[in-house]
């Protein structure tokens, strides 16, 4: 031991106290303000699967009002039980609770989905949709028309991919491919694919992949079609199958 | 007091962050393809270098000199994580664009470099005006950047249209490849204007 290392472990140790308490207080009394824009984002997110613009005619985005209107006037948020396709009134919330951590629908026995209304009938639905990419866990929500069968649109909001490969999957050509591609065709369910290379001209249920992102694109495959065919169950009693 | 003038304008062109010392090169790349952006991450680097060269600065006669890297470092990854914070708070889309750039603050060389090269040997006052300097620095070239970038690539300018109807952007000034040349062509112009020339 040198003469001063007493002097310096203190001195570090006092350091990092006041960091860390720095540290904690700035996120803990910041974290309502960045839960509540998260949940923003979320609501937001589930609009523009539905195809409603998150913009304006002035070109600015939507406020946090507009957001919540669209919400109270047309969505309503049920929930399927995973196992057999019923919709389950009156959800346990404690269930609700604990489900809401789980990272995909994997780790869920109630699945929640949002169903649009206008003037009381429902038009489209939308469900999130999440599982593994290359590197994490990648969020998102599909919708579909009242036929149960077309892909209104896509988004994926929430994920850690590499920035300029598997990230772009939150851009808006990526997305874009997906709207009018079908999950469902002659009575049976089709998958819904990224393809790496290129989608076949012309093709009903499969998009371009991203070069450099074909771990991610197969990451969505599968995701995606494991949750369709879980809501499948209660789909296909809509559609009278 | 012209010393402090000095502290303070010699950053924005005689020894500019990015155009002379070359430091802080990864953001100028990345961040500036749109003013937004940007601007908030001027606004955030400047914070953090005024702030962690001020506080180096107070503690500059207690800290242990065997130890004083790694105290500098946990005060930078310290005010860049709470910068980050009220970022995510309260802008949340850019703070998303930015991603990971505003964490990587606390490896950005100009932060580190004015505190060990300044905040270790000044008063906090001096301190003070060093970062606010060095920040306005590099801001003044990040926002030009930024600016051409925005206005060729996308023909806006902070979102606004500036540019006529007609206009084609051009997709290069987007890439990583349009920032390099910017800030190349920045270089040589600033050097070429001070008359500042490598030794040979």
């Amino acid at each position: 031991m040198r003469k001063d290392d007493i002097r310096v472990i203190t001195f570090a140790a006092i350091v990092c106290v006041i960091c860390s308490l720095l540290l904690s207080v700035t996120a803990q009394s910041l974290k309502d303000k960045q839960d509540e824009q998260v949940e923003l984002d979320r609501k937001m997110n589930v609009l523009k699967a539905f195809g409603v613009s998150l913009v304006d005619e002035s070109g600015a985005r939507i406020s946090k009002e507009t957001v919540e209107r669209y919400f109270t006037d047309h969505i309503s948020e049920i929930f399927i039980a995973k196992e057999t396709g019923d919709v389950v009134e009156n959800p346990d919330p404690v269930v609700l609770k604990k489900e809401a951590k789980a990272r995909t629908h994997e780790g869920r026995s109630l699945l929640p989905l949002y169903v649009w209304k206008d003037d009381g009938v429902a038009t489209k639905y939308a469900f999130p949709t999440s599982g593994m990419g290359l590197w994490s866990i990648v969020h998102g929500y599909l919708a579909l028309d009242r036929d149960l069968a077309t892909v209104i649109g896509v988004t994926f909001y929430k994920h850690g991919e590499t920035p300029g490969l598997g990230g772009e999957v939150s851009t808006e050509w990526f997305q874009n491919q997906f709207a009018d591609k079908k999950i469902y065709e002659n009575g049976s369910l089709i998958r819904l694919e990224v393809v790496k290379g290129g989608a076949p001209e012309g093709s009903n249920h499969q998009v371009d992949g991203i070069s450099g992102a074909t771990m991610t694109g197969n990451g969505l495959n599968t995701f995606i079609n494991r949750d369709i065919s879980y809501y499948n169950k209660y789909f296909s009693r809509i559609r009278g199958t | 007091m012209a010393k402090n003038k000095d502290i303070l304008l010699d950053p924005l062109s005689d020894n500019n962050p990015i155009t002379i010392q070359i430091l802080g090169i990864c953001s100028a790349l990345a961040v500036t393809v749109k003013m937004e952006t940007s601007a908030v991450m001027c606004i955030a680097l400047t914070v953090v270098l005024v702030l962690s060269n001020v506080a180096i600065s107070l503690i500059r006669n207690i800290t242990p000199g065997r130890i004083r890297m790694i105290v500098e470092m946990a005060v930078v990854a310290t005010l860049v994580i709470v910068t980050d914070q009220f970022l995510r708070a309260y802008m949340f889309d850019v703070s998303r664009q930015l991603s990971v750039f505003v964490g990587l603050i606390i490896t950005n060389c100009i932060v580190m470099g004015r505190m060990e090269a300044f905040g270790m040997q000044n008063p906090p006052g001096l301190a003070f005006l060093d970062g606010l300097g060095n920040g306005l620095g590099y801001s003044a070239v990040l926002l030009t950047v930024a600016s051409l970038r925005e206005v060729l690539g996308s023909g806006t300018w902070f979102g606004y249209h500036v540019m006529p109807s007609g206009y084609q952007p051009n997709g290069l000034a987007l890439l990583a490849p349009g920032a390099f040349i910017i800030i190349g062509l920045l270089i040589w112009a600033q050097r070429t204007i001070i008359k500042k020339f490598e030794a040979e």
